[in-house]
């Protein structure tokens, strides 16, 4: 037993860590240390900053630019982007639509659409939930209408992340509403965006943000060629999908940056006479998550261990909806750690947020202070996104209890 | 990264395991050990001694088996999953590592041979968990020193054979110097005792020490330098203990899982019913946390640096009573009355959850601790 990483891992981890110190853009660091929204643009150049390198896409198939990297690889790499902090890969390109293209889709579409996807040349969106289906995304109700050499697309999702930059959309829609079981009749559809009758409206969360949106389908006709695998087998290719998901998503990189960040702001605020980070309450709470953080790291490590053993392609380990409940929480915690942080300076909301012409104005309290207060209102969607933590619940009861 | 255990771990393992399966597997037989006088079974400690677990944690040099900490983690886990009642943490892992730390090798033999029952005797009235608060003086008088004082909550104390006290040779009750390790014979004149079982089943005793004189040649690890040593080796029973707790939690939810699957009530097994397959699920959580950090704790309790080994062991401590506490509460709840009988095993791992909390430091004593610690928890 040992949990230190190997000279050949430390060797890799300094590389990344290099290369996103000379490489990451100051600004969208910057924003991303600020708890500010990072843009379209932000994305795009760290991405293809990353592809050029050649990990945008370690993990896909290596003739379309994977690295053939184990997972502790995988690991090492994405936690370094987020303690950097440096913004991931897009994981609607390379983590979802990617894998399923290139494992399911045509040559053509695999030449279509693979390199530019890496390079991020085209920005794509998840279309899967529906106002009608979200734990139970098989009750989606979405159709696609085969008609000649063409699906017509009728029906509305919601929760598209970032819709509004999204160049194409990967859709479940339903083809077949007579299937015996809701799972089947379902098929895995790629749609361009600008296509007649896309319309996507934007959904301005709590915290004041709109990185979500509806998309609505009214007779959008898609050519039949953008049909991947097999018509009716998409609920499987959406399930092949979710297993590419589950590398780092306890997101413990951010938990453990935002713990630094807090230490760092907890010596500059004052408590009484002292730091606020002299505070021996302030130190228990903080130590207190610390404690659970390391616990979910060594498990999370067992996780990568036995996907080692495994090998790539093996099934979901059901473990992984274990860090996806305790990352959640944690990552959710350390944001009420930062708003013990602030104190009152959490209360001013950023007027620039609703109204575009005041985008100038000065911030209220320390710069710092102005993203507690949405961070922690955004990040209770960590707990409901990507598997609500009950419906993990309920897949942990199945597959590993057995009840 | 590997958390694998080797051939040889596997193998100890195994044969621990099949020890336990004969000595444990019926659980009136734990009942039965309950009733020896120093609530422990002599033959099963000479069985202990025969498959040479005695020796686990001590070099070939000492007469040991060479293991270290995920040996030590191996048989406790197995042992904790038994609800074991011998002094095993008490006099092997705690008392030995004194001997190991404080080059006492020549005690170390009757332990690993199982002729000799040692007990660390350090707590006194109002000590609490703080290894530095020691009273209980130890004067000079010529080659010996005159021992005076009641040292409490002696673990294996009835049955101890040495006591090893931490006695005070200089300095003030709270002062790191000025603690000595002294190995007292349990039947020097002078020394009077009362064994009493503790709430979990295991025992424990309060010793009285009446102008006790030990020579000065049984001094361990150096005059007034006993803290380190003990600090050490109580690091080291915290490493142990939060694997038995691993163990006895493993079992615990196991059974609570189990139960829920045959427990019939409404014309269906209660475990169809989401809120407690959902609680099962919050136990499974906590216990996978907790044996991450049983993990975490061996691996650390090497390290040279006493700060970081402290302060690993700490955090390790923390997260094995909050599971130990969900996951003891959560299992009597999930089995309603049974649960709450002395007849059934589940309640015994909700008491020896329970005491462990309570043992060398709670939750909250070393989430303080880590708290105000410079250092912090390693990232």
């Amino acid at each position: 037993m040992d949990l230190n990483l190997s000279a050949e891992e430390i060797t890799f981890r300094d590389e990344v860590r290099a290369f996103i110190a000379a490489e990451l853009s100051p600004e969208t660091r910057e924003k991303l240390v600020l708890g500010r929204e990072i843009g379209k643009h932000d994305f795009v150049e760290w991405q293809r900053k990353l592809n050029a390198k050649g990990w945008a896409v370690p993990h896909w198939p290596v003739e379309w630019g994977g690295q053939n990297w184990g997972p502790m690889q995988e690991y090492i790499f994405l936690d370094e982007l987020q303690q950097a902090p440096a913004p991931s890969p897009l994981q609607f390109n390379c983590s979802m639509v990617g894998p399923v293209i290139a494992t399911f889709g045509t040559e053509e579409q695999k030449k279509k659409f693979l390199p530019a996807t890496a390079n991020l040349d085209i920005w794509w969106c998840q279309g899967f939930s529906e106002p009608g289906a979200g734990s139970d995304l098989a009750g989606l109700k979405t159709t696609a209408r085969r008609e000649g050499d063409f699906y017509i697309i009728n029906g509305q999702k919601t929760w598209t992340t970032l819709a509004q930059y999204a160049d194409w959309i990967f859709v479940l829609a339903r083809t077949n509403p007579q299937a015996e079981k809701k799972q089947q009749g379902i098929s895995f559809i790629l749609v361009d965006m600008k296509t007649p009758g896309v319309t996507v409206r934007p959904i301005q969360l709590i915290d004041g943000g709109r990185e979500v949106n509806e998309v609505w389908f009214d007779e959008v006709k898609v050519p039949a060629e953008n049909l991947v695998g097999q018509e009716n087998r998409g609920w499987d290719y959406a399930k092949y999908l979710l297993t590419n998901e589950r590398m780092g998503i306890a997101r413990i990189g951010v938990s453990k940056q935002r713990i630094r960040r807090i230490k760092e702001l907890a010596k500059i605020e004052r408590y009484g006479d002292t730091q606020l980070l002299d505070q021996p309450w302030f130190r228990e709470k903080l130590v207190s998550v610390e404690i659970e953080l390391k616990a979910l790291e060594i498990t999370q490590l067992r996780v990568l261990a036995e996907a080692r053993k495994r090998g790539r392609h093996g099934e979901v380990d059901p473990n992984s909806s274990i860090l996806k409940i305790k990352g959640s929480e944690l990552q959710q915690v350390t944001t009420e750690l930062m708003m013990d942080v602030m104190g009152p300076y959490v209360l001013p909301f950023a007027a620039s947020m609703d109204d575009e012409d005041r985008t100038n104005e000065p911030p209220i309290g320390p710069d710092y202070a102005a993203s507690a207060g949405p961070t922690y209102f955004n990040s209770r969607k960590i707990s409901i996104y990507g598997g609500s933590n009950e419906i993990q619940r309920n897949i942990i009861a199945k597959a590993i209890l057995g009840f | 990264m590997d958390f694998d255990f080797t051939d040889d771990q596997k193998l100890l393992k195994e044969s621990v395991g099949k020890l336990m399966a004969s000595r444990y597997g019926d659980f009136e037989k734990r009942k039965g050990y309950q009733k020896y006088p120093n609530g422990y079974d002599p033959a099963v400690w000479a069985e202990y001694a025969e498959a040479g677990i005695l020796s686990l944690p001590f070099s070939e040099a000492q007469g040991g088996f060479g293991g270290g900490p995920v040996e030590t983690m191996i048989v406790m886990e197995e042992m904790g999953t038994a609800l074991a009642v011998e002094p095993y943490l008490a006099c092997v892992v705690l008392a030995g590592a004194i001997l190991k730390y404080g080059k006492a090798d020549h005690k170390i033999a009757d332990i690993v041979s199982g002729e000799a029952i040692i007990a660390l005797a350090n707590i006194e009235r109002g000590s609490r968990y703080d290894l530095n608060d020691v009273s209980m003086p130890a004067k000079l008088d010529g080659t010996e020193y005159v021992l005076e004082g009641e040292k409490s909550v002696v673990l294996g104390g009835g049955a101890a054979d040495y006591f090893i006290v931490a006695a005070r040779t200089s300095g003030n009750r709270r002062d790191v110097d000025g603690i000595t390790l002294l190995l007292v014979d349990a039947k020097s004149a002078g020394i009077s005792r009362r064994g009493y079982p503790t709430q979990d089943g295991q025992h424990a005793a309060e010793v009285s020490f009446g102008s006790v004189r030990v020579p000065v040649s049984n001094v361990i690890g150096g005059v007034g330098k006993g803290y380190a040593i003990l600090t050490r080796a109580v690091d080291e029973a915290i490493a142990g203990l939060c694997a038995e707790a691993v163990g006895a939690m493993d079992a615990l939810v196991k059974m609570t899982v189990e139960y829920l699957k045959t427990r019939k009530q409404f014309g269906v097994a209660i475990g169809s019913f989401q809120a407690l397959q959902h609680r099962s699920v919050d136990m499974l959580v906590m216990l996978e946390q907790a044996r991450s950090m049983a993990i975490y704790a061996a691996l650390c309790v090497d390290d040279a640096d006493e700060v970081a080994r402290g302060n690993a062991i700490s955090a390790a401590k923390v997260q094995i009573g909050r599971s130990a506490k969900f996951i003891g509460q959560q299992s009597v709840q999930l089995h309603g009355g049974i649960g709450v009988t002395m007849e059934y095993k589940a309640g015994h791992y909700f008491k020896r959850l329970t005491m462990i909390e309570q043992m060398f430091g709670d939750s909250d004593y070393h989430l303080r601790k880590l708290a105000a610690s410079v250092a912090g928890l390693a990232a």
